[in-house]
């Protein structure tokens, strides 16, 4: 994929400018570089998700069930009576154009139908032609058309330019939320069968094995056994963290991705080493869990249904741990899910306790019903009691800047505990410019189930406002860390600064805090989770670093 | 040319000619009392059914956007309006969205500068715009109860006080002119109406996203507007019979009286076509954005069970059924589990390939 796409100078030349034809009249044109392939039919099988079979978005036929158009229509109809946001969301648009240039995939590729509003419309005229006595009169004159198979293609196209970002929803005055029409057009086409792979094969593995990556059991436990090697080589402490335990204190979820891929290993690898200096220092008692090894919930991209059957693993097996609650690690749809779906869809989680910090005693009040604390809370309060040793000079080769993720931004307003943490564990930290972050923040382009290979271009492409303000900090102030709390960001970041902004790294919150945390019986701690040179920090001899 | 905008401002301009031809015809009872009832009753028949239907569907999720800090430690400053914990924030929320179009505010306007660099500046002339427009249109409604009440309630005074601000007189030894009072209001409203206009034809983006619909309701307002004016100012119908129809209206006694010109009766015609066009369009914005879940509720999720009306139990996949596919590996690996196995010799485990579902292969 990578020796096919455009140079930066050429992906940088976008035209904004609309095609002649209006856009009812333009027709699709399904690109290369700019979708997902389609799911291999076992995965969607494995979950019992409607027609799983072999198909290929560019051939002419998508091998739908027949009565397909049937099949939308009621399933247009059904959300229609269970969703008020998708309801009112279909009626008030005034097309004003406040949301034109605010979502990142126009921004990044000047396709018209990237504008919100436009992605919109794409269900709306449907809509209006279906349920609107005006639209059945007024008919194209007044942006309603019927279904049909090119319609269909266009919905599948640009639902899966839509990474659910809800940067759009900030500047609508009425607060139209694209990403949920977006959720609800891929509940509709998923009904007969058009998902992704990148999608439909998470899902199907995270059902099975208990995470997106098909993780089995002992192989997470390999993993982790590698990373505990790891630790000890660089710190000269072994840690040891606790799976599966019954009667713990507390369970602990985080995005699978930190297992599999680097730079989220490392962020994983600085939880363990947070929660073996808590245990070590304040008899801490946290398990992991194989079974609920997910946090991250790609059903989210699925269905609300499929998102539910997902999640559930988190209550169950907190219950029949006997845990008193659940501390959540660094990830950005996995935290719009538990604070805005989890409780709704799987509680009361009346078996678990309101969570207190057995170190701090500091009651999370916010979290006091779905019982599940954001570790950055968690870290920023352990912190505000001065309960770590930390030692932020070793994070001094960074300039550090933050990155907001699109849904703890906007569906949760997590902004101060990360940056909270950061700023106490690195001495050198700056903010990009006031328009890309917190609630303005830009996506990283690869959000919502787009993080595969073979759309790069439109990962790349979607991604430029954030790369373009890592730019300004990187040229201003020498910024060459890109922190982030999200699992997909530090999937889909450094590909994206490689491509524009080559010599900034990518680093999970954590990662920084373990860099900084003295544990007790530590060497001299002259290299970094990455296993990079510390500079200023003289080793007497140092082991070669090997695997 | 366009065809969306064109075919709007036919439309406009045929209701004129009708309203026109009709007032000529002596079809006064159908222009000045008929048309108004029945457009009233679409109306408030409309609006109530429109949003008595968006009530009848569920709300089953909380999931409004956060625009602000949340409600965590207490050393953390809540964003109380822009992640609103408690109904009262919520309140407060919605009215600064209703009163001030404060989402409307925070617009920018991309630009991708040379060297590649995108820049977003505040662009305050949409906000600007549309609160000129809807304030001014409240101006014009509150000083229009004038025509439906005797007497005139003193807020109604009040603002056309304010309202009138502005006079407009020359007097020169040769030459005296002098309108009392020129009621800001209804240039403001012109005005407003024109740019949002103007803004749809020329901004290239909001062009391409117009449709019919959207150019409809500003020539036919901008048609309310003129005709308005021109009354007031130019043409000076007879006031004291044209709150005699309307006084007819409002107190079931409806009349034609005499000397009521034309012109009102397009102005009057063209409100009544607005009205009835109200409930079935763009327009019911109005009423929608009272119901705006990204908005209208709370950011408590975390700290209030919200339930789903319709919450349906669903297929999982249980611990027990993990562990039996799973038991052998996780023994081995030394993990807890609930059921040991029955006392076999070991077995030998073929690495996992081939199962379903199908194995994530490397991507990243």
């Amino acid at each position: 994929m990578a020796e096919e796409l455009p140079k930066p100078e050429e992906l940088i030349q976008i035209q904004h400018h609309s095609p002649k034809t209006d856009w009812i009249s333009t027709p699709t044109n399904i690109r290369k570089g700019m979708y997902c392939y389609a799911s291999n039919p076992k995965s969607v099988e494995y979950v019992g998700l409607p027609n799983a079979r072999e198909w290929n978005p560019m051939e002419e036929d998508w091998k739908l069930p027949e009565n397909w158009q049937e099949i939308i229509h009621q399933g247009f109809k059904e959300r229609l009576e269970r969703f008020r946001s998708f309801k009112v969301f279909m009626d008030i648009c005034v097309r004003c154009g406040a949301c034109a240039d605010k979502c990142h995939y126009f921004i990044g590729t000047g396709d018209p139908k990237n504008m919100p509003v436009l992605r919109a419309e794409l269900l709306r005229s449907v809509y209006r032609n279906d349920f609107t006595r005006a639209g059945r009169i007024l008919g194209k004159l007044n942006g309603a058309r019927p279904m049909s198979l090119d319609v269909l293609k266009e919905w599948w196209y640009y639902l899966f330019q839509c990474s659910e970002c809800r940067r759009c929803s900030v500047f609508c005055p009425y607060g139209i939320d694209t990403a949920e029409i977006t959720i609800m057009g891929r509940e509709l086409l998923n009904l007969i069968g058009l998902n992704i792979d990148w999608i439909a094969t998470p899902v199907a593995n995270c059902y099975r094995t208990g995470n997106h990556l098909g993780i089995q059991p002992h192989a997470f436990i390999d993993m982790l056994d590698f990373f505990v090697d790891d630790i000890e080589e660089v710190t000269g402490v072994r840690v040891e963290p606790q799976f599966n335990k019954k009667g713990a204190d507390i369970l602990f979820i985080t995005p699978s991705g930190d297992v599999f891929a680097d730079p989220g290993t490392y962020t994983c690898m600085g939880y363990m080493m947070l929660f073996h200096y808590l245990q070590e220092k304040y008899g801490f008692d946290i398990t992991w869990s194989t079974y609920a090894s997910e946090g991250g919930n790609f059903g989210f991209f699925t269905s609300h249904e499929t998102m539910k059957r997902l999640n559930s693993k988190m209550y169950a097996e907190a219950k029949r741990l006997g845990v008193k609650w659940i501390l959540g690690g660094e990830c950005g749809h996995m935290w719009r899910v538990i604070n805005q779906y989890m409780d709704t869809m799987n509680g009361p989680a009346d078996f678990l306790e309101e969570p207190v910090s057995p170190i701090t005693g500091t009651k999370f009040e916010n979290a006091k019903s779905t019982k599940m604390v954001h570790i950055t809370e968690f870290t920023a309060d352990l912190i505000k009691h001065g309960k770590l040793d930390l030692d932020p000079s070793r994070n001094d080769h960074l300039k550090v800047t933050y990155h907001d993720s699109c849904n703890t931004s906007r569906g949760m307003g997590i902004f101060d505990e990360p940056r909270y943490v950061i700023q106490n564990v690195c001495n050198h930290f700056y903010e990009m410019p006031a328009n890309t972050i917190r609630e303005n923040t830009f996506c990283c382009g690869s959000g919502a189930g787009l993080n595969a290979g073979e759309d790069m271009e439109l990962r790349l492409t979607g991604g430029l406002p954030r790369a373009n303000a890592v730019k300004y900090v990187h040229e201003k102030h020498g910024v060459n860390m890109l922190a982030c709390i999200c699992a997909i960001d530090r999937a889909a970041l450094p590909p994206l600064m490689d491509y524009w902004v080559p010599e900034v790294n990518v680093t999970g919150v954590h990662e920084l805090v373990a860099n900084a945390l003295n544990l007790a019986g530590q060497n001299d701690r002259t290299i970094d989770l990455r296993h990079e040179d510390l500079p200023g920090i003289e080793g007497e001899s140092e082991e070669e670093a090997d695997e | 040319m366009n065809a969306r905008y064109m075919v709007s401002l036919v439309t406009v301009i045929v209701l004129f000619l009708i309203a026109w031809a009709g007032t000529a015809l002596g079809l006064q009872v159908l222009f000045g009392i008929i048309i108004p009832y029945a457009a009233l009753l679409l109306f408030i028949v409309g609006f109530i059914y429109r949003v008595m239907n968006w009530s009848r569907s569920a709300v089953p999720f909380r999931i409004p956007t956060t625009g602000g800090q949340h409600k965590s430690l207490p050393w953390f400053t809540h964003a109380q309006f822009d992640c609103p914990a408690t109904k009262w924030q919520v309140v407060v929320r919605m009215a600064l969205e209703i009163l001030t179009f404060r989402s409307l505010f925070r617009n920018t306007r991309m630009k991708l500068k040379e060297g590649g660099r995108l820049s977003y500046q505040l662009e305050i002339f949409l906000w600007v715009g549309a609160l000129a427009f809807h304030y001014a249109f409240l101006a014009v409604l509150i000083r229009h109860l004038r025509f439906f009440t005797e007497p005139v309630p003193f807020f109604v005074q009040l603002i056309e006080n304010i309202d009138s601000f502005f006079r407009v007189e020359i007097i020169y030894p040769v030459f005296k002119f002098g309108i009392p009072g020129v009621f800001v209001s209804g240039i403001v409203l012109l005005l407003a109406v024109a740019y949002l206009f103007l803004r749809r034809i020329f901004t290239p983006q909001v062009r391409y996203i117009s449709l019919a619909s959207d150019y409809f309701p500003l020539f036919l307002i901008f048609g309310i507007a003129l005709t308005g004016i021109l009354m007031r100012y130019i043409t000076k119908i007879d006031v004291t019979s044209a709150k005699a129809l309307t006084m007819g209206l409002v107190t079931f006694r409806p009349t034609i009286p005499e000397g009521v010109g034309t012109i009102f009766y397009i102005h009057l015609f063209f409100v009544s076509v607005l009205l009835a066009y109200f409930p079935f369009s763009k327009l019911m914005h109005l009423g929608g954005i009272f119901l705006s879940p990204t908005r209208n509720l709370t950011t408590d999720t975390r700290t209030k069970r919200h339930v789903n009306p319709w919450n349906y139990p669903v297929p999982v996949h249980t611990y027990e059924e993990y562990e039996d596919e799973f038991r052998d590996k996780m023994i081995e690996v030394g993990l807890p589990v609930e059921k040991m196995p029955e006392p076999e010799p070991v077995k030998e485990d073929a690495p996992a390939k081939d199962e379903t579902p199908a194995e994530e292969e490397e991507k990243e």
